[in-house]
């Protein structure tokens, strides 16, 4: 019996966003295509225990959403649409390809993260088209009421219709500006995972930062040429790697200097490393690495040491430096000072950090960062405002702990 | 599939005034690809006039239906496969009106 819970629950995970795919390419509709994925595994929870698992689960969920599908049809159509009719149900031709790579998933994601569509649609519709996740689910992860999240995938969901959104691989010309929408919206998922932003939720997400991963292996498998895919993947394996090392038995965020390198996965972070080598040899024959490439690899420099101290601080902010280049952002910046306080001492970071003052004042980074500079150079009372406004700041539950005893700690 | 696709100028920070050949240029493209159905350019929104004659009574009134530093300056209809080929023709269309364009589906 729970052999079969968990043979769904598998077909769930592996065939969902396959089948939502397939029935997308045709019958050229979302609605459709998922509300016949989710009656096709509504059935297959009923019908799989008494008749068994098939052989091939993800061809019977297929055949049984298509069939779904067109019962559908049948019922909702009216007469005046008889002809479409005729031809959704009897079109069995297959795709003309589009694009350049020819996959139904590729597709869907293409689609879902269409620039013409809010990021916050993007990210909606994709954790529901491609990852499967409930309406509930998501609007947990993202802090927005069910009704709010219902609102904005109908809207998504019409615009596509409406504007005619097509159902495509960008041609080879747009392929790039297109991925890096798709790993936004896939890094987003993530990093919501991996620090989630509100009070109300738990400090890490692990369900997010793993569908997050899932769906980017997906986009891998599809396109394992692009260096920045296997950037991000690379840069969310290393990142996951040290989950379970971030958050004290207390719920406290436990920084990456006093965290317990012995309960880091090393299964992923060895896959994290080679994907990161598999870079370097690229950027070795002169392919210029990417933002996630480069974040990757500052990743592989943390993971690679025994302790803090054996971290090769040289080398961060060489890539940092890297980074700048391409990402001028306060953010980065900050980070870049993070590590320069490792190798040039907190005096100098501090310079650098206080002349972010204008862009990051709103920013809880910043402030921790600054109370963190000031405690090293022993100016308690500057520190303890500063940890007051990062705590103020901060909505993760987690980070407001540690930052409480980091100040707490002041003498 | 048609969409309307309008050109949006800003009072404020209008657009260069130079754009004739380029606009004219661009608009024998989209001829010569087959996307062109109409295009034309608008007076200024104080040679409008918004009637409204929904009650006993047609009212005139002087000027646009929405007073806003922004507006719009003129529009195309072009006929395209799907709305990645008017995007992409929008992008174009952008730079050679020096002007913001929106772009929006028939139904």
């Amino acid at each position: 019996m729970s052999d079969v819970k968990e043979a769904v629950t598998r077909a769930h995970q592996d065939e969902w966003a396959r089948v939502v795919a397939s029935l997308t390419r045709r019958f050229g509709d979302l609605d459709i295509a998922e509300e016949a994925a989710a009656e096709a595994f509504a059935t297959a929870v009923e019908r799989w225990p008494v008749d068994g698992v098939p052989p091939n689960p993800g061809a019977w969920l297929t055949t049984t959403a298509v069939r779904k599908a067109i019962d559908r049809i049948r019922r909702e159509n009216k007469r005046d649409d008889k002809h479409k009719e005729a031809q959704m149900v009897y079109d069995n031709t297959p795709p003309e390809p589009l694009g350049v790579i020819d996959d139904d998933r590729l597709r869907l994601i293409f689609t879902c993260c269409h620039p013409a569509l809010a990021m916050e649609a993007r990210v909606a519709l994709t954790l529901r088209m491609l990852g499967g996740l409930t309406m509930p689910e998501i609007a947990r992860a993202f802090l927005v009421r069910e009704t709010t999240l219902e609102q904005r995938i109908t809207r998504a969901k019409a615009k596509i219709k409406a504007a005619r959104i097509p159902y495509r691989v960008p041609a080879a010309e747009d392929l790039p500006a297109r991925v890096s929408g798709v790993l936004a919206v896939l890094y987003l998922v993530f990093n919501e995972g991996y620090l989630a932003t509100g009070p109300d939720t738990d400090p890490v997400r692990h369900d997010l930062t793993t569908e997050a991963i899932r769906l980017t292996r997906l986009i891998r498998a599809l396109l394992p040429d692009d260096g920045e895919v296997t950037g991000l993947l690379a840069l969310m394996l290393l990142t996951e790697a040290r989950r379970t090392a971030r958050v004290s038995v207390s719920g406290e965020l436990v920084t990456l200097d006093e965290q317990d390198r012995g309960a880091w996965d090393k299964a992923l972070i060895a896959e994290g490393h080679q994907l990161v080598r598999e870079r370097l040899v690229a950027a070795a024959a002169g392919v210029a690495p990417g933002r996630y490439q480069i974040l990757a690899a500052i990743n592989a420099v943390h993971t690679s040491a025994r302790d803090i101290r054996d971290t090769d601080w040289s080398q961060v902010v060489a890539l940092y430096d890297q980074l700048v280049h391409l990402d001028s952002s306060p953010i980065v910046a900050l980070n870049r000072a993070i590590a320069v306080a490792e190798l040039d001492g907190p005096e100098v970071a501090l310079a650098a950090v206080d002349r972010l003052e204008d862009e990051l004042a709103g920013y809880h980074a910043y402030h921790a960062t600054r109370a963190d500079l000031l405690r090293r150079l022993g100016q308690s009372q500057q520190s303890r405002a500063a940890y007051d406004k990062a705590i103020e700041l901060a909505g993760n539950t987690a980070q407001t702990a540690n930052l409480t005893r980091r100040r707490d700690q002041l003498r | 599939m048609q969409y309307l696709v309008s050109v949006i100028d800003d009072e404020s920070s209008p657009g260069s005034t130079d754009r004739r050949p380029a606009i004219s240029a661009f608009n024998e493209r989209l001829i010569a690809e087959g996307y062109w159905v109409f295009a034309g350019g608008l007076a200024g929104t104080d040679a409008a006039t918004v009637i409204d004659n929904r009650g006993e009574q047609t009212v005139f009134s002087d000027g646009p239906f929405v007073e806003s530093k922004e507006y719009l300056a003129g529009v195309w209809v072009w006929e395209v496969p799907d709305l990645d080929v008017a995007l992409k023709l929008a992008a174009e269309a952008s730079k050679v009106c020096d002007r913001k364009i929106e772009v929006r589906p028939f139904q």
